[in-house]
């Protein structure tokens, strides 16, 4: 299991995680390179089933980022998506997919080190729970 | 819909990108990818021979998608969708994969990165498969500004606009603008009078027919967008009706009330009813309702019986103006860092020791003391420390440097020089003295007799520990050139205060939509290449808002600033992103979750069809809505449910 490289699928919001995450890059900051990004305008964007298709699809985990709260670009998006998270967990337990297998949290632009460290601490979480193997309820309902 | 026929273009960034990815196994990766016509790399796509190949491509190979695999979308996006227009395909057909700030940057491992890069090619591959052709919008700009905060910045942006002819609206929260600059002394390196050459701009400002001067107000609310918003101004009460008032002060003299002037930073007290200073602009008093006896206790009303213009109106209530504007520009400013938490140097304690800008008022001449630098009993001081990077270069309280303290504490010491006949101490960590005349001020100052101590003080105590100590404030700490412990005995110490981001920026972040940083300083959109614009379009910002600078980098900021808004008003016209939400009215089944989600009230519900619809000028595109959608009636343009499933399994490649 140790050389286990877990596919995460990371959400980024336009506004204030992927600048964070650019400017991570900017910076020359190093991270694992499990966590390949979409960019969502905002995360309020991210639909339940981009997370479920995600697991579908092959994903070990799934990150979704966004503004600090109250610093949303949409006022309050990110309000929504934290409203969002706890059925979708609850969904998804159903499913048979460890909690710890989505994340939600904040990156603002100038936290280049602290999308490092979600990114980093994502990874090793999702290597120690080892690669989601698909259970056959979800493989039937997907 | 045309069978998708998709060029890849993968930039080398010289070796940005191809000294960690290998782009020719990524070329080769891309060439297999379903629906790509062709896959090239190059060492810089951006130029002008990388845009021409890709332009030369959709030209001969029929191209009719392309995905360049580069730097982030915000840097080059713009580049790229105008490269493919320009030969003859719509821009929304184009789609970019970072594979250098967040892969090739990130990365260690040159294996991994390639692994990565190939992932977010595909990704990009797929989704740009999905497509679709848009059209912007164009929405006409209002020439009318807003103007937030009227220190310099704000003084210098709104003469700047009104002198080309267009209307500016001023708010500034104190009752006359003049900002930090009207309370300093001189200004550094050129010792120019600071009230001296700032009163005739802000003369300027109060009579400018162009602009609508609005103190004492406050921005209470934003709505819109760029080219057409509309802002709620609160106006506090003056008490005093600003159209009758003809500034002759009686009011204030026949005032026989008192309170700490906030001017003078408590260091004098003014009238209940006052102008903060001399030249105020407008030269219109206000009554300060906590010190007024009439609003405390029912009785007084002198200025009243005084004012022969009957100017003076107890009964005036705050009210609330709507004003609409095509542009903003936020010029708030900073606040001075509080040096009472840093115990060691006893400000609040003992009694001489102030601050940078109480050192100011002092050295002025209608400052508190008339101009005399004395010390509280009255005295003149032989002896002054001044004490450098206070709350600024200091992880305890703000790490960055406030770059203007090691010249105004020179300043300082050409002014004590000038008026007393004191011995000057610069305690400082380096002297940075790095603008135009700067270093040269520096040279003469240490030729004037002042004496510089490397090494940051470790405290200010009034313990003497021999006679030449006694009775005195003495700074101890290390002169880290020479590697002894010092102790010099003075009578006042000058500590070098940071500039901090306002109390409030937060507030005023949210209500404009910007960023701050981690210091609380707002975030530019480029910290290189657009140093005004900020990430919401038609807000711009200029001056200390921004990050601690002195006057001249300010007065540039603020003039920047001010072009950018004019060149909008000269289009004339502004584009939107046409990525908004739209319903489809045969799926809508009326629910009306949409309706409470939209933080822009863009959707609403038509009664008559029993279907929400979205106004599309209002709409900014943030999916919210879509997300939340239970019948899937709603798309995100240009981030559709299909475009980013697809994207999700080409990531997962």
């Amino acid at each position: 299991m140790n050389n286990f490289e877990p596919k995460i699928v990371g959400f980024c919001c336009n506004w204030c995680s992927y600048r964070g995450a650019d400017l991570a890059g900017t910076a020359r900051m190093k991270c694992s390179p499990n966590v390949r990004i979409i960019r969502v305008m905002c995360s309020g964007r991210v639909e339940p089933i981009f997370v479920v298709k995600a697991f579908e699809l092959g994903a070990d985990g799934v990150l979704i980022l966004g503004c600090h709260p109250g610093d949303c670009h949409y006022v309050e998006g990110n309000y929504k998506t934290m409203r969002r998270m706890p059925l979708l967990k609850k969904m998804l337990g159903q499913l048979g997919i460890e909690d710890e297998r989505v994340r939600l949290d904040w990156v603002s632009a100038s936290e280049g080190d602290r999308f490092v460290s979600v990114v980093d601490d994502m990874t090793a979480k999702v290597k120690a729970l080892g690669p989601f193997k698909k259970n056959s309820k979800e493989a039937k309902h997907g | 819909m045309v069978k998708p026929k998709i060029g890849v273009y993968i930039c080398h960034c010289g070796s940005n990108i191809a000294g960690t990815v290998d782009v020719p196994q990524v070329v080769e990766f891309a060439k297999g990818l379903p629906a790509v016509a062709v896959a090239r790399e190059y060492k810089f796509m951006c130029s002008d021979p990388g845009q021409s190949m890709i332009k030369d491509d959709i030209k001969n190979l029929k191209l009719n998608r392309v995905v360049v695999a580069s730097c982030s979308p915000l840097l080059h996006e713009p580049t790229f969708r105008r490269a493919v227009q320009e030969a003859g395909i719509n821009p929304y057909l184009f789609e970019m994969a970072n594979i250098r700030e967040h892969c090739s940057w990130t990365t260690e491992d040159h294996g991994e990165a390639t692994e990565k890069a190939k992932a977010l090619v595909s990704a990009a591959v797929k989704r740009v498969y999905h497509h679709q052709p848009l059209e912007t919008r164009e929405v006409p700009v209002n020439p009318n500004t807003l103007i937030v905060g009227g220190g310099i910045a704000g003084i210098q942006a709104a003469l700047e606009i009104a002198d080309a002819g267009h209307k500016v609206y001023l708010v500034e929260k104190d009752p006359s603008i003049g900002g930090h600059m009207i309370q300093f002394d001189k200004t550094f390196p050129t010792l120019d009078c600071s009230a001296c050459i700032l009163t005739p701009k802000m003369t300027s400002v109060g009579s400018h027919p162009n602009i609508e001067l609005m103190t004492y107000s406050k921005v209470e609310e934003i709505a819109g967008f760029i080219g057409n918003f509309k802002a709620k101004i609160q106006k506090k009460a003056r008490f005093v009706d600003e159209s009758k008032c003809n500034g002759c002060g009686v009011c204030m003299e026949k005032c026989p009330w008192k309170a700490d002037s906030e001017f003078d930073l408590g260091l004098s007290q003014r009238k209940a009813i006052y102008t903060p200073f001399a030249q105020a602009v407008p030269n219109v008093p206000v009554i300060d309702k906590e010190s007024c006896a009439y609003f405390l206790k029912g009785k007084c009303r002198a200025c009243e019986k005084f004012c022969e213009r009957e100017a003076i109106d107890f009964e005036q209530q705050d009210k609330t103006v709507e004003i609409d504007v095509g542009n903003i520009i936020i010029a708030t400013g900073y606040d001075p860092f509080d040096p009472t938490p840093i115990a060691k140097y006893g400000y609040g304690k003992l009694p001489n020791v102030v601050t940078g800008l109480e050192f100011e008022r002092i050295c002025n001449s209608v400052g508190p003391t008339g101009g005399k630098i004395v010390l509280k009993d009255g005295s003149e001081p032989k002896s002054i420390a001044i004490i450098h990077c206070v709350g600024s270069r200091d992880e305890n309280y703000h790490e960055y440097c406030s770059r203007v303290c090691c010249m105004y504490a020179l300043k300082y010491s050409h002014l004590i020089k000038e008026k007393t006949k004191a011995d000057v101490y610069q305690m400082y960590i380096d002297m940075r003295c790095f603008g135009k005349g700067y270093e040269e001020f520096y040279k003469r100052l240490s030729k004037e007799g002042v004496t510089f101590i490397r090494g940051k003080p470790a405290e200010v105590t009034d313990r003497a520990i021999n006679d030449e100590e006694k009775g005195k404030l003495i700074v101890v700490g290390e002169d880290s050139l020479l590697g002894t412990i010092v102790r010099v005995p003075v009578d006042m110490v000058i500590l070098c205060i940071a500039l901090e981001a306002r109390a409030d920026a937060k507030n005023v972040a949210q209500l404009f939509s910007i960023s701050q940083g981690a210091d609380g300083f707002f975030i530019e959109r480029h910290p290189k290449l657009d140093p005004v614009a900020t990430m919401t379009e038609g807000v711009f910002i200029a001056g200390c808002c921004q990050g601690p600078k002195d006057i001249p980098d300010t007065v540039a900021q603020a003039s920047a600033a001010a072009t950018r808004v004019l060149a909008l008003i000269n289009k004339g016209k502004v584009e939107l992103e046409a990525a908004v939400a739209v319903i489809d009215e045969e799926k809508c089944s009326g629910c009306r979750i949409c309706n409470l989600l939209c933080p822009y009230n863009a959707i609403s519900f038509i009664e008559e069809d029993e279907v929400s619809r979205i106004n599309e000028a209002l709409c900014k595109g943030c999916g919210t809505c879509v997300a939340a959608c239970p019948s899937a009636a709603i798309t995100h343009k240009h981030f559709t449910t299909e475009e980013i499933m697809a994207e999700i399994e080409g990531v997962l490649v």
